[in-house]
């Protein structure tokens, strides 16, 4: 079959040549603009989002397959797409003050954050392991870049190269997981290795396939035992770009998982339930225990995002409409909450002061009240806790489990979400009753105020009135052929 | 009138955003204060148009929420409600009253955590949604979390993230609990509807143990009593208070409106254990009580036993025993709200809580020194006073189901009067102190916290019976659910024993 390229298909990508066209053009302004002026490009950077973003919902309703099988254009992808820009805008927002403060203010900045965007918008809407693949590559060499972007200290290099090694190796896991499917069934194509295996084709060489497939999501969205590189590269990576790849990586890996397992995979379905229920219990296990001893606050988010991870998967595990809509819920609140709470750190970070020890944060509802709520917030909506929006997230995500008739997993989630509020609520006691260590002064920018008040207030609201948010990810899983 | 009760739950939520504009402190307090008697006056016209011949839900409310999974704001009280929302309006003014000189710092987040409260606590005791119950439930650790450790004493940390933790795991798996009924009811958050249904034996039993867990450690039953002890103990004034009136009722307030109508086999089947529970926490929070030389830590033990008397009431299903541990409730709010704000008197002039440190209050504070008394008095259950009403039935009702129960709580009232009586014999006669000697006695606004107190404990004391009327009709309707003649057979003849029926083996 030969593809042929029509105008109507270029319609469908438009907000993918939005955001590469527009991810060149910063890198071209970059070299005429004045190093003052760069805080320009961020703007700029929004606008593109914002074309991109108006682009997406007036496609949103639209339900193709393009190019042959190798782009999908679905409701589905929308949705990812739509968090996608609101985590890289947000990120934008928090990053022109700090990169400032780090002396890391190069235009290529804006430019590989939106190169990585589209990276993760192929991979949503990715139709064939190629595509995947392809979106993968492009977000993780961005990233690998964006990671090490400080290279005048040792710390972010250590953790680009760890990152870079590390990911690498997954990715050719990945490959090799493709190229085993394509040996089963003959297809690199989803849909058509699904008609396939429906048919009966596979055997072990398939379950190979699948467990190779799983290391290498596993490694992007940090599941234990493949997040051993988490911690290190969150810890080391300029915080704004570990807020980055703390949400964004992770709804877009997660989104590509949904389809891939629930799609491709399900009629051996049995096969790989208990892998992944193993997986998820490990991780929120390891993720949550862990993050109890941590003293750095950017690995304690790290630790806790590898435990969000893990409750991310019971959604995968349940699957069929109650599980895929209470992963795509938990994604979209995940993002929001965290993004805020890597914020928070942001503003901490000013020149002279790293401002990464949970200890920094002493006395902050003193000195900053404003600040301190906000973190108040994100630390009770990542410990699930009415009235905010985590509380919605996991309550969706336990009835999908209670509904699919894994109530001792659900169990074992609250447990452990109890021993989460452990380590989010020593945030708060140490801000709110410790006294301040000096006087503490805080990153302002209206960019970054905007950006808390934006989480916060969301965080707020869908805690408060989740119907509107419920509502559309149900509707965007409709027609969702992986359902069927 | 379900506007009026949306209004009820909401005022001090809005009134608690108005307070951010507010920058004095003095100011704050006004208006704080302003707030919390706007809001008792509020609530009263809910006990003059309450209909006292019926027990279905009255001033309901309801408004969709998440409707696709028919999650609603369905708000509405009967006769177990009402009595427990009137307790809490009436008190936030005393705590307001109260934490006028000893909260000094950050008044403002002060105030505004005590009617975030407010709202929480009587969402809770109005919710007819479980999601809108679960939240509300939940919501209410953050502010009383916050109180606890920001204004608490010196080992405020720790006796908060205790208290945090110890309830928040409890609780949750109170939320896989509702989780599970949503799907065996009949997908809905209904209560009323989850009420109707009925579910399978196995099914029940997880599910009340579920709940059971959550509630015993809200009450605090004996086991899961060791986080009261030193939230009490480090919490500021109102907290104390606040937890010891309102949020300790919340446990037996679950277990009245969920265990009995929605799990009543389980609840049969448990009741011999949770009647033995009950009877310790009763002997063993007395005795603990007996041993203390801290006052909050005395008042601390004292409710855990008291709150055995509550759990006792509910689980004999019968009228007299679930009306008198409804009762028991109102009075244990009044009565150790009361003496802990005692305590926090005592406490404002001396900065000590050790009862080896006082003696002879009674000729500095004869004022002060009546009111203690007189709290005391009602908290061993003296005849005329409230407390007295509310344990009588509680016995009457175990007696009617088994005379060795009931014998053996009533040991729990000998023990009371024993450390209550050694406590203010200790404080307020004896030999004075010289640092006692001087001691101002009540001023107006200290008056005006425990003179309308005194008040509630002769008037439940001498007159329970409109409060009685009020709950009546819904304490029958209740215990009709549980349907107490349907012991299935096959239960050991221990448990038929001590549930009152066949006879001793």
């Amino acid at each position: 079959m030969t593809p042929t390229i029509l105008f109507s298909d270029l319609v469908a990508i438009l907000p993918e040549m939005i955001i590469s066209v527009g991810a060149c053009a910063l890198l071209l302004l970059d070299l005429v603009l004045p190093k003052t002026a760069r805080h320009w490009l961020a703007y700029l950077g929004l606008i593109i989002l914002g074309a991109a973003g108006a682009a997406t919902i007036s496609l949103a309703a639209g339900q193709a397959e393009l190019f042959g099988g190798l782009f999908i254009l679905d409701p589905f992808s929308s949705y990812f797409k739509l968090l996608l820009y609101l985590a890289t805008a947000l990120t934008i927002l928090l990053s022109i003050r700090y990169l400032q403060i780090e002396r890391i203010h190069l235009g290529e900045y804006y430019a590989f954050l939106l190169f990585a965007t589209c990276g993760l918008m192929v991979m949503v809407s990715g139709g064939d392991l190629i595509t995947i693949f392809l979106g993968l590559e492009l977000a993780s060499v961005s990233l690998y870049i964006l990671v090490g972007l400080n290279r005048h200290e040792l710390r972010p290099i250590e953790a680009s190269a760890k990152y870079f090694v590390l990911g690498s190796l997954s990715a050719a896991i990945f490959l090799y997981g493709m190229s085993l499917l394509f040996g089963a069934t003959g297809t690199t194509n989803l849909g058509a290795a699904a008609t396939a295996l429906a048919r009966g084709h596979g055997g072990p060489v398939l379950l190979m396939a699948m467990i190779f497939l799983l290391v290498g999501f596993g490694f992007k969205v940090a599941v234990v035992p493949f997040h051993m590189w988490t911690p290190d590269v969150y810890e080391g990576a300029p915080t704004s770009v570990t807020a980055y790849m703390s949400v964004a990586v992770k709804a877009a890996t997660f989104a590509v998982f949904l389809r891939v397992f629930l799609e491709v995979f399900n009629p051996i379905k049995p096969h790989w339930t208990g892998w992944l229920i193993g997986l998820a219990l490990a991780t929120m296990v390891l993720g949550n225990l862990a993050a109890i001893v941590q003293q750095n606050i950017k690995r304690m988010l790290a630790y806790s995002s590898i435990a969000h991870a893990g409750y991310a998967m019971i959604g995968l595990i349940v699957g069929g409409e109650l599980g895929t809509m209470s992963l795509m819920l938990y994604m979209a609140i995940y993002t929001l909450m965290n993004l805020g709470a890597f914020g928070v750190v942001i503003l901490l970070r000013r020149t002279g002061v790293v401002g990464e020890q949970i200890s920094d944060l002493s006395g902050l509802a003193k000195e900053h009240p404003a600040a301190a709520l906000a973190m108040l917030i994100f630390m009770f909506s990542l410990a699930g806790l009415p009235p905010t929006a985590g509380f919605v997230a996991k309550f969706y995500l336990f009835m999908a489990a209670i509904n699919a008739g894994l109530v001792w997993l659900a169990v074992a989630g609250v447990l452990l979400s109890a021993v989460s509020a452990y380590y989010y609520l020593r945030v708060v006691m140490v801000m709110y009753m410790k006294e301040p260590a000096g006087p503490i002064e805080l990153a302002w920018s209206p960019p970054a105020v905007a950006a808390l008040v934006i989480a916060a207030a969301a965080t707020l609201f869908i805690g408060l009135y989740p119907a509107p948010l419920v509502g559309y990810t149900q509707d965007a899983i409709l027609h969702l052929s992986l359902l069927r | 009138m379900g506007a009026w009760l949306t209004l009820v739950i909401f005022l001090p939520a809005a009134g608690a955003i108005g307070l951010w504009a507010v920058r004095r402190p003095e100011a704050v307090k006004w208006a704080a204060l302003a707030i919390t008697l706007a809001e008792l006056l509020l609530s009263l016209p809910l006990w003059g148009a309450f209909d006292r011949t019926t027990a279905t839900m009255q001033f309901v409310a309801e408004a969709p929420w998440i409707p696709r999974f028919d999650i609603f704001y369905r708000v509405g009280i009967d006769g177990i409600s009402l009595p427990l929302i009137l307790l809490t309006t009436a008190l936030m003014p005393v705590c307001v009253i109260c934490s006028w000189r000893s909260i000094d710092r950050r008044v403002k987040e002060f105030m505004i955590s005590l009617l975030l409260m407010e709202t929480a606590m009587i969402g809770v005791f109005s919710a007819l949604d479980f999601v809108l119950f679960y939240v509300f439930w939940e919501a209410m650790l953050i502010p009383m979390y916050l109180i606890i450790g920001v204004w608490g004493g010196p080992k405020r940390l720790y006796a908060a993230i205790k208290f945090f933790l110890y309830t928040l795991a409890g609780s949750l798996l109170l939320l896989i609990a509702l989780l599970a009924l949503y799907f065996e009811g009949g997908r809905t958050f209904d209560l009323m509807k989850l009420m109707e249904a009925s579910y399978g034996a196995s099914f029940q039993f997880w599910i009340f143990w579920a709940f059971f867990l959550a509630f015993a450690i809200k009450v605090p039953m004996f086991p899961f009593h060791t986080w009261l002890p030193d939230a009490h103990v480090e919490a500021p004034t109102a907290g104390s208070v606040v937890l010891a009136s309102v949020l300790l009722k919340m446990g037996a307030y679950g277990f009245l409106r969920f265990c009995l109508p929605m799990t009543p086999h389980a609840s049969q089947l448990a009741m011999p254990g949770i009647a033995a529970l009950s009877i310790v926490a009763i002997l063993y929070g007395a005795y603990m009580a007996l041993a203390q030389d801290d006052l909050k830590r005395l008042i601390a033990y004292s409710s855990v036993s008291h709150m055995g008397f509550v759990t006792l009431g509910i689980f004999v299903f019968n009228v007299q025993g679930v009306e008198g541990a409804l009762l028991q409730m109102i009075n244990h709010g009044i009565t150790t709200g009361a003496l802990f704000l005692c305590v926090g008197l005592l406490y404002e002039r001396t900065h000590s809580r050790l009862i080896s440190d006082y003696g002879g209050v009674a000729r500095s504070m004869p004022r002060f020194a009546a009111c203690l008394v007189i709290f005391a008095l009602s908290s061993l259950g003296l005849p005329g006073t409230n407390s007295f009403v509310g344990e009588f039935l509680v016995l009457v009702g175990a007696f009617r189901v088994n005379p060795s129960v009931a014998a053996l709580a009533a040991l729990g009232l000998i023990l009371a009067a024993v450390y209550l009586l050694w406590m203010v014999q200790r404080v307020v006669w004896g030999a004075g102190r010289p640092a006692v000697e001087r001691l101002p006695d009540l001023s107006w606004r200290e008056a005006a916290t425990l003179v309308p107190l005194v008040g509630a404990v002769f008037w439940i004391g001498v007159y329970p019976e409109p409060l009685l009327a009020v709950m009546h009709h819904s304490v029958e309707h209740v215990v009709a659910q549980v349907g107490r003649d349907s012991l299935p057979d096959g239960v050991p003849l221990l448990v038929r024993w001590i549930a009152g029926r066949g006879t001793a083996p």
